[in-house]
């Protein structure tokens, strides 16, 4: 019903005020804080100090804001970060890819049975499929006792799978995988069999018809499902806290550590707000790509 | 004074103007339809009557009072909708007794009150079913009978017999008919088929582009279209334009290109040179393989260039000189020859002066 | 088939999980027997049933809370042309988990608020209710819409046709993002990770603990229990609102 008449317009804010006001309390505010910490010194005993000092100035800087600039290990570790990333997201697709094509060419009945499969463990604690991974790369297990001794019988040395980047990556895409799937299927699932047809018709084998039609056509999902696994993958900390090594530290772990061990929360303040540029700069460039790219086949 | 004003009213959409400063006046008891092809602003129209919508300008009186502040649950005014929009998680006496609760209707009336509803639109049984199980026909009288259990003092109709096959919908248009004798309420129907409403319409209203271009009884928009766009929408017409040559005597002259003076019925003076349409319908045309034994009033000359049989008439168009293509109709006869003439033959058209009627450009 | 492969990948490492449970061995290395033992002892442990009661309750109140805040949410982003909500919205959603705990934990902090119980509901609350509100929008969008003007053409006020006509058709949505948002709550670990404080522990903290400090095939067994409920939670939800599933974010 269009053109609002004032009993409607009350109606509006009684219906969007609530969730609107336990957002901006609960979401928007404390975010707003942070940045304000961000500025701020560090606390005696750990956490912030004063906003006003004893002198009844207030305490704003930009150290923390410096000390992110000039200490370099900061920056890698952010970049090892984006790097975890990035892969993770490669991987997922290439994983993510044959799974999802398999889902969108089956019969209609199978589908959202297929589909249900995927998402399932997804659904399960998220540590518990972090510990899954311990289990199966655990040194006593059949796995790592199975690779070691293939290396000792070459005269290698033997290599521990767990705690290290390898079983970090193989968590991060495991737990990552239907991120990529749904959005992949949803887009396939629309492609016309018919534009395959033709083009077989035309003389195209099959590389040819995946790698000229059907890739194309699934760039925006692709973008879709990378924002989905990249933007995550970017933050998390559990994996390689459980899984990883010394070396694995993540721009997560990093966070973590500043603020419950280190306790220097204006410093974790700062590299929560660079993440959030990243993450929020890589979703803005995911949408703006998916918008230009969605003419061809998918629904805008 | 009229139940129903509408004065003025005005509705945008962006730069889009649905309703171009429409004004009518619909009487209690009436079967009002507004007819228009889509996008002419018919439903717009509705809406704003039903509260569904609201004017950019302009007023709608209920009996003299102002709707204007009165949201759509206020009105007493009830609207049948193209789908239905039957509540799918609720029975037919669900359905139906919705408005009665709505009205604080206390609960022992509710009962017979939908029973009563029920059998007004022959459904009398039906009431424990869903509508998923209805067909079309049943879905649009559950609709009508919902619309009606409140006694509203305006029922608006928007389209309801457009989803219904042909044979369904000339059944319900004549219960239609029935149905608003018996109730005696008003009724505002919005259709763009010109044949369902010359048949059920006590007034009609053709709107176009958003803009009222003639009210009246059926036999009047069809016989006397005061616009091209009437004359053109109702029916088949033959739109015969040119100046005036001269009138008088309730006839009027007019220059046709190639056919030379046309002369028709007008009921008053129109100063010479200025430009005029004949509106001349199909089946007023005698068409003739030879010329005429009497003298008629108009006549030419012209080829069969196109035949439509149409089973009970068949429809010749013929080429004339001008450029024209003329339309006559000519029934079929009983005795089973059913076309008189091929294509190419020649053929003599004529018709009298009151055949016509002229139109003011 | 390669497909088949990718399956086998998704659940290997959970049948794993589950099949170790029952594993009479304190190794997760190889099968040994069969033995209920670590459920028992699961049962007799105390710090993991306060944690296990601690997750149902914050579960039940964040599921309550963000399910009213998430229908109106959704109710409002799909008739109303608003330029704000969206984005507080669907942005807990869309940002790593980690930002929100941490700015939670800063924000509880600078208000003198105990974190305990409250502080990891209420932090939940804020990132379920996105969810609930794309279930319940999805709903709506599939809804048709001239029902609610017929209802309100019948007599009722936008209130009414909300009551009668537009959350019975809805419903089935609005239960799944109920389920959706318990099952959120429950599996919750890194917000509730910054929001729990010292003293307070909830099943995926205990979990984590567990993990961290001394692995016994308890948590096997605990992840099994949770992972049946979650299963059992989730179908149901799937088959109240088919589309629930399918996240067009």
């Amino acid at each position: 019903m269009a053109g609002m008449r004032a009993p409607e317009r009350l109606g509006k804010w009684l219906v969007s005020g609530p969730p609107l006001v336990y957002l901006v309390v609960f979401f928007a505010l404390p975010t707003l804080i942070m940045v304000l910490a961000s500025f701020r010194t560090p606390g005696e005993f750990g956490g912030l100090a004063p906003l006003v000092d004893e002198a009844g100035k207030v305490d704003l800087n930009v150290d923390s804001y410096v000390r992110f600039f000039t200490e370099p290990v900061y920056a890698e570790v952010f970049l090892k970060s984006v790097w975890y990333a990035l892969l993770t997201t490669v991987l997922c697709l290439t994983l993510a890819y044959p799974l999802a094509m398999l889902i969108a060419r089956s019969s209609k009945r199978y589908r959202d049975l297929l589909l249900l499969l995927v998402i399932l463990p997804f659904w399960s604690n998220f540590l518990i499929r972090v510990y899954a991974w311990m289990i199966i790369l655990g040194p006593q297990a059949a796995l790592a006792r199975g690779v070691n001794g293939v290396l000792a019988a070459v005269g290698g040395e033997p290599v521990p799978l767990l705690f290290s980047s390898f079983a970090v990556l193989v968590c991060l895409v495991y737990v990552h995988l239907p991120f990529m799937v749904l959005p992949l299927y949803a887009n396939l699932e629309k492609h016309d069999q018919a534009l395959l047809d033709a083009a077989q018709d035309l003389g195209a084998n099959a590389w040819q018809r995946f790698w000229r039609i059907t890739f194309p056509l699934s760039l925006p999902g692709v973008y879709a499902g990378a924002a989905l696994v990249f933007i995550p993958a970017l933050g998390i900390f559990a994996i390689p806290d459980i899984l990883g090594g010394p070396d694995d530290s993540l721009i997560g772990n990093v966070i973590k550590q500043q603020f419950l061990e280190t306790r220097d929360w204006p410093f974790g303040s700062v590299l929560s707000i660079v993440l959030t540029m990243a993450a929020l700069a890589l979703a803005a460039l995911a949408a703006w790509v998916g918008r230009r790219s969605s003419g061809a086949a998918s629904r805008a | 004074m009229a139940l129903l004003e509408i004065q003025g009213v005005i509705r945008r959409f962006g730069d889009f103007t649905a309703v171009d400063n429409v004004s009518l006046a619909i009487e209690a008891g009436e079967f009002f339809t507004l007819l228009g092809p889509s996008g002419c602003g018919k439903t717009t129209l509705l809406r704003m009557i039903a509260g569904l919508d609201v004017p950019d300008g302009g007023r709608i009186l209920l009996n003299g009072a102002d709707l204007a502040d009165l949201p759509p649950e206020s009105r007493p005014v009830r609207t049948v909708f193209q789908s239905y929009a039957l509540f799918p998680h609720m029975t037919v006496e669900g359905n139906i007794a919705f408005p009665l609760k709505m009205a604080k209707t206390p609960a022992a009336e509710i009962a017979p009150k939908v029973a009563a509803a029920l059998e007004d639109v022959r459904l009398s049984g039906f009431g424990t079913r869903s509508p998923h199980e209805l067909s079309g026909g049943q879905k649009q009288r559950v609709a009508i009978a919902r619309a009606l259990v409140t006694h509203p003092t305006v029922l608006l109709l928007d389209e309801p017999l457009a989803a219904l096959d042909a044979k369904l919908r000339e059944e319900m248009q004549i219960e239609l008919i029935n149905l608003q004798k018996e109730v005696g309420i008003t009724f505002v129907y919005v259709t763009h088929d010109q044949t369902e409403a010359l048949a059920l319409s006590h007034r009609i209203a053709v709107m176009n582009q958003g803009q009222v271009e003639q009210v009246d009884e059926p036999s009047k928009i069809y016989g006397f279209p005061t616009t091209r766009f009437v004359a053109d929408f109702i029916g088949h017409c033959n739109l015969l334009s040119g100046p005036v040559r001269d009138s008088g005597n309730g006839i009027v002259t007019v220059d046709v290109a190639g056919l030379g003076p046309v002369r028709v019925a007008a009921p008053s003076a129109i100063a010479a040179g200025r430009p005029g349409t004949v509106a001349l319908r199909p089946e007023k045309i005698r068409i003739e393989a030879t010329a005429p034994a009497d003298t008629p009033d108009n006549r030419c000359r012209g080829t069969v260039s196109d035949l439509l049989y149409m089973g009970d008439v068949t429809v010749y168009k013929v080429d004339t000189p001008g450029g024209h293509k003329i339309e006559a109709l000519r029934a079929n006869s009983a005795s089973g020859r059913t076309k008189f003439f091929e294509v190419g033959d020649s053929v003599e058209m004529s018709w009298p002066i009151a055949a016509g009627h002229f139109i003011e450009e | 088939m390669a497909a088949l492969a990718g399956y086998a990948f998704l659940y290997l490492p959970l049948v794993i999980v589950v099949v170790y449970s029952f594993n009479d061995s304190r190794l997760n290395a190889e099968w040994v027997g069969f033995t209920l033992d670590w459920y028992r002892k699961l049962f007799r442990n105390e710090e993991m049933l306060t944690a296990a009661g601690n997750s149902l309750l914050i579960g039940c109140a964040a599921s309550l809370v963000s399910t009213v805040l998430g229908t109106m949410a959704g109710v409002a982003l799909h008739r109303y042309r608003l330029r704000v909500l969206p984005v507080l919205v669907l942005t807990p959603i869309a940002i790593p988990e980690i930002l929100m705990g941490v700015s939670l934990l800063i924000f509880f902090v600078m208000l003198n608020f105990t974190l305990g119980l409250l502080s990891v509901a209420l932090a939940h609350i804020a990132f379920c209710i996105g969810f609930v509100a794309i279930v319940v929008r999805s709903r709506l969008a599939g809804m048709d819409e001239s029902l609610t003007e017929a209802a309100r053409d019948c007599g009722a006020t936008p209130w009414q046709s909300f009551r009668y006509v537009t959350l019975p058709l809805i419903m089935p949505g609005v239960i799944a993002g109920a389920l959706m948002a318990f099952t959120l709550s429950i599996d919750d670990f890194v917000i509730t990770f910054f929001t729990a404080g010292a003293g307070t522990t909830t099943l995926p903290l205990q979990i984590y603990s567990m993990i961290k400090i001394a692995v016994t095939p308890e948590v096997n067994a605990v992840s099994t229990l949770l992972m049946l409920l979650t299963l059992v939670l989730i179908v149901i939800a799937s088959k109240l609102s088919p589309t629930l599933l399918r996240s067009d974010e």
